[in-house]
């Protein structure tokens, strides 16, 4: 399996087909989940507390296998794949982690060139885009600062940096203006769409209504309980109720 | 091959830079430092014994109970055997002189039946039966007797302890290896959270296995280095030891190529712990997605 075959031909750059997940022996945190995500849209993911959606998320950054149920991504069958054959998947992937996730005694620099240099990228390769993300992010001074000594909106963004500096084709993000403030939410989205121009597609799991209002032409998967709240297909956005 | 050991320095950072913090390489380095001497002494045993062997394989000794009377005799007949060589008769004077230390001064009593002994070399085949009758012929009660029959217990014992000493550095090893398991499961704990970072953006098993398996084969190079040197101060401090059980069994207590066995095992080593530790690691990484 190649993580980059068969692109022209994809409609769709996920399916999800039946889709559970449960952890353990415990009840299933994801039930009967059928849909498909177009390559190139933008989504936005929302539903209540412990809906399901950090799991749903999981799922299409390849974090976690479904317990039933297919999943193809980039028109591979990849719920049984073997995992060695995950990680050219895996880099197609950018993920904005919840809790930013970046590794600690790393600078803010090394965190954002981390997915390049996963790539095979040299020193000389790396500093160019690293600098230019760090500069795009408003944190061209805190290059060689550690994510200890960063506040937690300078955090969020080296992790979406670190999410977007290899130009990924689907671009995952857990609440990512959860610690931004109004203006850096603004150019997050901005960034999210222009990535999106290009043909990167976005999923977006928030709360945040005046993001999801914000963005035309986007859609909204909406979950509730483990499964979809609109079985018979994805809300258009905006949502007039939520808006 | 090698490509894993010259990490950039970006690489070098994601396991932090801290040296030597942990157990591992003063482990090694014991582990080493025992190697290299429990080693040594037995390439020591094995090259004496050799010598000794070589030196007795083919000596023999005519030994005559009551003096030596006959002895030009014996010497001449011995002279007059083929395949015969090296005749040296042991002079009385010695004689008295090894048996004073049991006897002391009753030794040099002319009262006492000092026996003869007539070494020499004999070629394989050579018919020993012929030489003790036509000796006996001279000297009634005339033996001879093989060196090497009076030494093989020496001989076995120290092939035992030759194989003791191997079977040591064989379970000295293990023991590095095991230490070395655990040193790479500790790692591993310890760079969870970088792991499963690294992983979710695609780093591979083997890109995150050569990264522990760098820090601890250099952990591992330095312990045993450390190790091999210390051991190495020691056996030059035995060396003039060595050297009188080198002049004892008429050659070197190690030769060359025992040197170089013994400089090669601080690499062995570590090419065993980085060894172990990318099976460990490997093996870890295959239990996550």
């Amino acid at each position: 399996m190649d993580g980059r075959g068969r692109d022209e031909e994809l409609t769709a750059i996920a399916e999800f087909d039946s889709v559970g997940l449960r952890y353990g022996t415990g009840a299933e945190v994801l039930r009967d989940l059928d849909f498909r995500l177009a390559n190139g849209g933008f989504y936005f993911l929302t539903g209540p507390s412990g809906a399901g959606k950090t799991s749903l998320l999981k799922l299409l950054y390849l974090a976690q296998r479904p317990t039933r149920g297919r999943i193809r991504l980039f028109g591979e069958e990849l719920s049984e794949a073997p995992r060695e054959s995950l990680p050219p998947f895996r880099r197609r992937i950018g993920v904005v982690f919840q809790d930013f996730r970046l590794v600690r005694h790393l600078s803010a620099f090394d965190n954002i060139a981390l997915p390049l240099r996963v790539a095979g990228a040299t020193d000389e390769e790396v500093e160019g885009p690293v600098r230019e993300m760090l500069a795009w992010v408003g944190l061209a001074d805190r290059a060689s600062a550690r994510p200890p000594t960063l506040s937690g909106g300078e955090q969020q963004r080296v992790a979406i940096a670190r999410a977007v500096i290899n130009r990924p084709d689907l671009l995952v993000a857990d609440e990512p203006t959860g610690n931004v403030d109004a203006e850096m939410a603004k150019r997050l989205l901005h960034l999210f769409t222009a990535l999106n121009r290009l043909g990167t597609t976005v999923v977006v799991a928030t709360h945040d209504v005046g993001l999801i209002s914000a963005t035309a032409g986007a859609e909204m998967i909406r979950l509730d309980n483990g499964g979809l709240a609109d079985p018979t297909g994805m809300l258009r956005n905006p949502p007039p109720r939520l808006g | 091959m090698l490509g894993w050991l010259f990490a950039s320095s970006a690489d070098r950072r994601l396991l932090g830079t801290d040296r030597f913090r942990g157990p591992t390489p003063w482990v090694i380095a014991i582990m080493s430092f025992s190697i290299m001497l429990i080693a040594a002494t037995g390439l020591a045993l094995a090259s004496t014994a050799s010598a000794l062997n070589r030196g007795i394989e083919t000596r023999y000794v005519l030994q005559v109970p009551n003096g030596g009377q006959n002895l030009g005799a014996l010497i001449a007949m011995l002279k007059s055997t083929p395949d015969v060589s090296s005749i040296e008769a042991v002079p009385e004077s010695e004689m008295r002189l090894t048996l004073g230390q049991w006897l002391g001064p009753a030794a040099d009593s002319a009262d006492l039946p000092v026996p003869a002994l007539v070494n020499f070399d004999a070629r394989q085949g050579t018919d020993l039966g012929a030489i003790q009758k036509r000796a006996q012929a001279i000297a009634p009660g005339a033996q001879v007797s093989a060196h090497r029959d009076r030494v093989a217990p020496l001989l076995r014992s120290m092939h035992t302890l030759q194989w003791v000493a191997f079977g040591l550095v064989i379970l000295l090893s293990g023991a590095a290896a095991a230490a070395v398991v655990l040193a790479a499961r500790g790692a591993l704990d310890t760079h969870r959270f970088t792991i499963e970072v690294m992983h979710g953006i695609g780093a591979t098993d083997l890109q995150l296995t050569h990264l522990f398996q760098r820090k601890i084969a250099l952990d591992a190079l330095a312990g045993s280095l450390g190790g091999a040197a210390a051991g190495a101060l020691v056996l030059l401090l035995l060396a003039s030891g060595a050297s009188f059980v080198g002049e004892l069994t008429g050659g070197a207590a190690l030769s060359a190529v025992d040197l170089l066995v013994l400089l090669s095992l601080p690499f062995l080593l570590t090419a065993l712990a980085t060894w172990v530790a990318r099976m460990a690691v490997l093996a870890a990484l295959r239990e996550t997605l």
